[in-house]
């Protein structure tokens, strides 16, 4: 017993390691981002605003998101992720799945009508938050960020990151297809 | 050179600004107090491990001007921090509310400091228990030490 006892450190090492090496395999798998917030909106009602649309001139609020499931892109010209990932937004949007909205979120208005004439515009409309008061109450931290919002207008996710298909497959896949289902009841 | 020394020494004594902090202009010292204590207390949900006083991400900087704004509004530091606190979740505050998901959080230094009790004392109690049998050397041991000892010297 005494000499077993001698093994305790190298079990714990051991224990350790493995614990280090799962994780490490969830982050770069994309699986897991340790610097990911939970949201604090998620089964609460998209805050209310009322906001200029980027392209046309009117406003707009919150009940744009009511009666439908839509995805709500916060992005600007200034970030190098949403570069990334417009492609596939531009994509997701041709594909007819979900409605597709954005927020313009503290950016230069006529880089971003710039931004959607050179490299396609996948947004049925998007919201100019010049000022971030919106990003604020969404709890926004950067960009780009992606809210699902279901078809009562609630916040049922939020992911922080770039998206591509992957992601898309495995984080909002999942999520859609419930929320179908819970209409569908 | 003399001159030259002196002035490189003083510039040994310049310290760098480490907050990066708007200067807002308040009506009272309380205010200014309030704000400075909630900037301190409020965590910039971007950079981790800042708190809004000490980061200059842009988020913070907002998160800075929205503090001042509700402290013109006259809001409470109660309100301003549930306002904080329904946008960003837990995280935004260092010392978060006690729920059910912050539990482990509150409490898990408490167990850590019950389970170094619990070591502390288990090993505490081996040290304390007393010797069986008797310490002192039997005649046979004392023959041998001497030997031992006596063989020691010669070598």
């Amino acid at each position: 017993m005494g000499r077993l006892k001698l093994f305790i450190p190298l079990l714990v090492f051991l224990l350790l390691a493995a614990l280090f090496y799962a994780v490490e395999t969830q982050v770069s798998e994309g699986e897991y981002d340790p610097k990911a917030l939970p949201s604090a909106l998620i089964g609460q009602p998209f805050p209310a605003f009322r906001l200029p649309a980027l392209l046309g001139e009117r406003e707009v609020d919150e009940s744009l998101l009511k009666g439908k499931v839509s995805i709500v892109n916060v992005w600007a010209t200034w970030c190098p992720t949403c570069l990334y990932e417009h492609p596939f937004l531009v994509d997701l949007a041709a594909r007819n799945e979900v409605a597709v909205f954005g927020i313009n979120y503290k950016d230069d208005t006529d880089k971003a009508r710039q931004w959607l004439a050179s490299k396609g515009n996948p947004f049925a409309v998007n919201i100019v938050d010049a000022s971030g008061k919106l990003g604020l109450d969404l709890g926004v931290t950067g960009a780009p960020e992606t809210f699902v919002v279901d078809s009562a207008g609630k916040v049922r996710m939020r992911y922080q990151g770039g998206l591509d298909e992957k992601i898309w497959q495995r984080r909002f896949v999942p999520l859609l297809e419930q929320i179908a289902a819970e209409g569908a009841l | 050179m003399r001159r030259l020394l002196l002035v490189l020494c003083l510039g040994l004594l310049s310290c760098a600004a480490l907050a990066v902090v708007e200067a807002y202009p308040f009506d009272s010292d309380a205010e200014r107090r309030r704000y400075n204590a909630l900037i301190d207390e409020l965590r910039c949900p971007k950079c981790q491990n800042q708190n809004l006083a000490g980061s200059d991400a842009p988020i913070a900087k907002d998160l800075r001007a929205e503090v001042y704004r509700l402290i013109q509004e006259g809001k409470s530091d109660q309100e301003i921090l549930t306002f904080m606190h329904s946008r960003y979740g837990d995280f935004v505050l260092y010392r978060p509310r006690l729920t059910l998901e912050t539990v482990a959080l509150w409490l898990g230094p408490l167990l850590l400091v019950l389970i170094g009790a619990l070591v502390w004392w288990r090993l505490s109690r081996g040290v304390a228990k007393p010797r069986t049998g008797n310490d002192a050397l039997s005649e046979a041991e004392q023959a041998r030490l001497k030997a031992v000892l006596e063989n020691r010297q010669d070598g």
